[in-house]
């Protein structure tokens, strides 16, 4: 007997119940579809490319007018569905009611609004559906400004095919890298490089507090208060499942309607399919689920047994020209290890997560062609054992032999291209070798191999190898530690000569072997990232060594030590009372005078912190850095104000030197000193920069040492005025920011670059003055006290997440 | 085990660690990536060292005080003979669940 069977929603998921009903069970139903839009079943996924404009809505249908007619299906499509009467078995539409033996709810989900002023001004439009991406055509073609809230897989996909309208498009994304549920962050870079190329600008971190406007959207509001024009806003923030008329009809709906295996709801004759279901804490969203529900869905309406599983689904992104795949579960759990290739030279990235001989999870981007093959092996749960070690290369390495670098070098014909920068090929190379240049320095300045960008270094390094036998021998740079294969001035140079702005970008561009770098490189590339690019990047505490991260230095007992700032070493009895208010207040068990000319009070508890910092700042006192690797303390003696020797105003000179150079971070620590006159009680020498006043002015020297090693400093330059040592000072402390090797001190830096070419560089008034306006365009970020702004804005950080030991004493 | 709502998992900094006091002593939770947790003994067993202090890499901690590298799978220091006591920890959403048996904590009755 034919049974009546109802269908609320055409969608992609119902569409597949009802081709599998039509070829199994061709008269076992009387369908009737209902579909609150004005049409049938299209392919949804395809949206992205009919906006982008590489597809028409013709070609992304799937089932005609004229397939339902000949199927039998009775639509009454543009017709919302108002309720359900369970009781009665009929589903009310606007123009009348249907009833049904068996009603499948294929309701989708509806896109997810962030509650905001402005939500609903007219140009704010969310990514469902075909009106939505007929809308979004529409406004395109007027141009102008476009913002997408929302950096996951929708909001790129609109954002891309904005932009590809000839929209200027800005995505505004909460979270600190695109598509954090699909990709890792060093994928999530990528992909934002790749996109930024198209023009489309990534605001990450950002959170939306506003939409302005009068009469339409005109602007959209950050938190941070930054004020974005926009044409047109989309929303693309997240999906939740459209219930409401289960919910109305008295289902059983957690977040979606929940359904069994068999896509039964908790009516026998209701079933649910799609997005707008629910199954066993599970929400779905993706296609491929959607397509196993709807088989299951189909059989257990004809009768046979099946049941829905949860399986692994694969990601892919429809940007045209960003190639990015994840699968499985790469969200890391303990347990789980990683194996990780980078190809800088061609974008590619590459990530597998292991569990014990599985692979569980992976994520690419740049080349996905193996993407399949990994996503075999993740569903089929294979043991990889075996093949661990080549792996991550894909099926066309397995069961071969084990690659030998140099035999693949020596192995290249003479007309391979070694050099991609300079387009040096192997023959080249290895003429000027047999020719005489036998080492890397002599092959570069020969040939121009490696001398770009350097990362062929390796391959030239081997075919030294290769060419000259055992008379080669590796030079013995060492990289910074074994995360990379270059060394600290290789990295400099390429995060200056490649622009890289970001952690992850050098990790990416530079080959790094592992996730996120280790504690020895990880301070050295955040030092160089923001002394490079003060603007463009941010400093990372978190990958700075506690004392710069806490802003104090931590004893071997785990307590700090807190020294504040006296400027030039001069204090005052208010000051000196603050600091034995605080001393009593937080129990400090020892204070110290300092080499330095400072206070010190060790042994403040680490949750202390904020608080006596706190009462510092009230009595003006601010952070003396005694903890950076940056400007330390400026030694004064009293000069001319008291000392009837003094020639000059030393301690005013050294107070204006440290407010110049107070905050600025440095390879190392800086510690300067000014004397009055040459009896030198400032003890000058042994700085790092050390000023000796005289009566014709002052003498600038450079590059002492009074710790494991005792130097005295060598003259620079002797200037006349109080302004020219400054200058010059400053000057001098920005070439070491931009040169040396992080962790070298001035002199160890100029031992390594020579104290002729460092002063070449001083003494060149336009290299003097750009060197003192690059210095304070970074200070304009970095001059001020993170004390005061860690006390105010940071406090709770300092404290225990949790005390569970209150409660167990209960 | 009973699992123990202690956090949300943005009060971690991304490769960072906060410190829980328990009745088993501090108790440091690490986050290693965006949704990745370990937690583990706060104490490194060479000097005393605090690891909520370490700098967090991969799925590592290095001791503040002299550079102990700890696994925080396993809790074993890298080339010592050391380890610390790990804990299980779970990512519920975005709320952090520390097993408070494990740490100590009586079971409500």
């Amino acid at each position: 007997m034919t049974q009546k069977l109802v269908i609320i929603g055409a969608g992609m998921a119902s569409g597949r119940v009802i081709e599998t009903l039509v070829e199994t069970a061709p008269d076992a139903f009387d369908i009737t579809l209902f579909n609150a839009e004005p049409r049938g079943n299209y392919n949804r996924i395809m949206l992205s490319p009919v906006l982008s404009g590489e597809k028409t809505y013709e070609e992304i249908v799937t089932h005609d007018d004229g397939w339902y007619a000949q199927h039998g299906v009775t639509c009454r499509f543009g017709e919302h569905v108002v309720g359900i009467d369970r009781t009665r078995k009929v589903v009310i539409g606007q123009n009348g009611e249907a009833p049904y033996d068996r009603l499948i709810i294929g309701t989708g989900s509806a896109p997810f609004i962030i509650p905001i002023p402005g939500k609903d001004l007219p140009g704010v439009i969310t990514y469902r559906d075909l009106d939505d991406t007929n809308a979004m055509i529409d406004a395109a073609q007027k141009g102008g400004k476009a913002v997408v809230i929302g950096g996951g897989l929708l909001g790129l996909e609109a954002a891309a095919g904005l932009a590809e309208r000839g929209m200027e498009v800005t995505v505004v994304h909460l979270m600190g890298h695109l598509m954090e549920r699909q990709l890792d962050e060093a994928a999530g870079y990528l992909l934002r490089r790749d996109l930024e190329k198209r023009g489309i600008t990534i605001k990450t971190q950002a959170s939306t507090k506003a939409i302005l406007g009068e009469d339409k959207a005109e602007a959209v509001l950050l938190e941070d208060g930054e004020t974005l024009g926009a044409d047109l806003v989309v929303m693309a923030v997240g999906i939740r499942p459209e219930t409401r008329l289960a919910t109305d009809a008295g289902l059983t709906v957690a977040r979606g309607i929940e359904v069994t295996a068999q896509m039964q709801t908790s009516d026998p004759d209701i079933y649910a399919v799609g997005e707008c279901v629910e199954f066993d804490g599970h929400l779905f969203g993706l296609v491929a689920p959607l397509y196993d529900q709807a088989k299951v869905l189909a059989h257990t309406l004809t009768g046979e047994t099946d049941a829905f599983v949860v399986r692994d689904i694969a990601t892919k992104l429809k940007v045209t020209g960003c190639d990015l795949f994840s699968a499985g579960d790469f969200t890391e759990a303990p347990g789980r290890e990683d194996i990780v290739f980078r190809d800088p030279a061609r974008g590619v990235y590459k990530r597998l997560v292991i569990e014990g001989d599985r692979l569980v999870g992976a994520v690419m981007y740049g080349d996905t062609a193996d993407g399949n093959w990994f996503f075999g092996l993740i569903k089929d749960g294979t043991e990889i054992d075996e093949m661990r070690d080549t792996l991550i290369f894909g099926p066309a390495y397995q069961g071969g032999d084990q690659a030998d670098p140099l035999s693949a070098v020596a192995a290249l014909p003479r007309d391979a291209e070694i050099c991609g920068c300079n387009g040096i090929c192997k023959g080249t190379i290895v003429d000027a070798i047999e020719g005489g240049a036998t080492d890397l320095g002599a092959v570069k300045a020969q040939t121009k191999a490696s001398a770009s960008c350097g990362t062929c270094t390796g391959l030239v390094e081997q075919l030294l190898q290769v060419t000259l036998g055992d008379g080669f021998e590796l030079p013995t740079a060492q990289p910074i530690c074994g995360c990379c294969d270059l060394t600290h001035e290789d990295v400099r140079r390429l995060i200056k000569s490649q622009e890289l702005k970001s952690q992850e970008a050098v990790w990416q561009e530079l080959g790094w072997k592992t996730r996120n770098g280790c504690h020895v490189c990880r301070p050295a590339v955040n030092f160089y990232l923001l002394a490079d690019w003060p603007l463009e990047y941010q400093d990372d505490p978190q990958s700075r060594f506690v004392n710069e991260r806490k802003h104090a230095n931590i004893q071997k007992d785990g307590t700090f030590s807190v020294v504040p700032r006296m400027w030039g070493g001069i204090t005052n009895p208010d000051e000196l009372r603050a600091i034995a208010d605080a001393a009593d207040k937080y129990n400090v068990p020892t204070v110290k005078v300092t080499g330095g000319q400072r206070i010190d009070l060790l042994g403040v508890k680490g949750e202390d912190l904020p608080f006596i910092w706190a009462d510092l700042n009230k009595a003006g006192l601010v952070s003396g850095h005694a903890y950076s690797k940056g400007l330390r303390t400026v030694k004064t003696c009293v000069g001319t104000d008291h000392c009837r020797f003094g020639t000059q105003d030393s301690t005013r000179l050294g107070i204006k030197l440290e407010q110049a150079l107070w905050g600025s971070w440095t390879p190392h620590k800086v510690k300067l000193a000014v004397s009055g006159c040459p009896r030198n009680c400032a003890e000058a020498t042994c700085k790092d920069v050390g000023i000796i006043c005289v009566d014709s002015g002052y003498q600038v020297s450079v590059g002492g040492a009074a710790g494991m090693d005792v130097k005295e400093t060598e003259r620079l330059i002797d200037v006349p005025t109080e302004a020219e040592a400054i200058e010059v000072t400053v000057a001098f402390v920005q070439l070491y920011r931009e040169n040396a090797k992080y962790l070298d001190r001035p002199y160890k830096w100029l031992g390594k670059v020579g104290l002729d070419w460092m002063k070449e560089r001083i003494m060149d008034a336009n290299e003097r003055a750009r060197l003192i306006e690059a210095f304070e365009l970074s200070q304009s970020i970095y001059r001020k006290d993170p004390w005061a702004e860690h006390a105010q804005e940071r406090a709770a950080s300092y404290a225990p997440l949790a005390d569970l030991t209150l409660e167990a004493a209960e | 085990m009973s699992w123990i709502d202690i956090g949300h998992i943005d009060d971690i900094p991304l490769r960072g660690a906060r410190v829980v006091k328990t009745p088993v002593g501090c108790v440091a939770l690490f986050r290693t990536a965006e949704a990745e947790i370990f937690a583990a003994s706060n104490t490194c067993p060479h000097k005393g060292g605090p690891l909520t202090d370490g700098i967090v890499h991969g799925q590592s901690v290095t001791c503040p005080l002299h550079n102990w590298v700890f696994d925080l799978n396993t809790g074993q220091a890298q080339g010592e003979d050391g380890r610390i006591a790990t804990y299980p920890v779970r990512l519920e959403g975005a709320r952090i669940l520390l097993d408070g048996e494990a740490v100590g904590k009586r079971s409500a009755a």
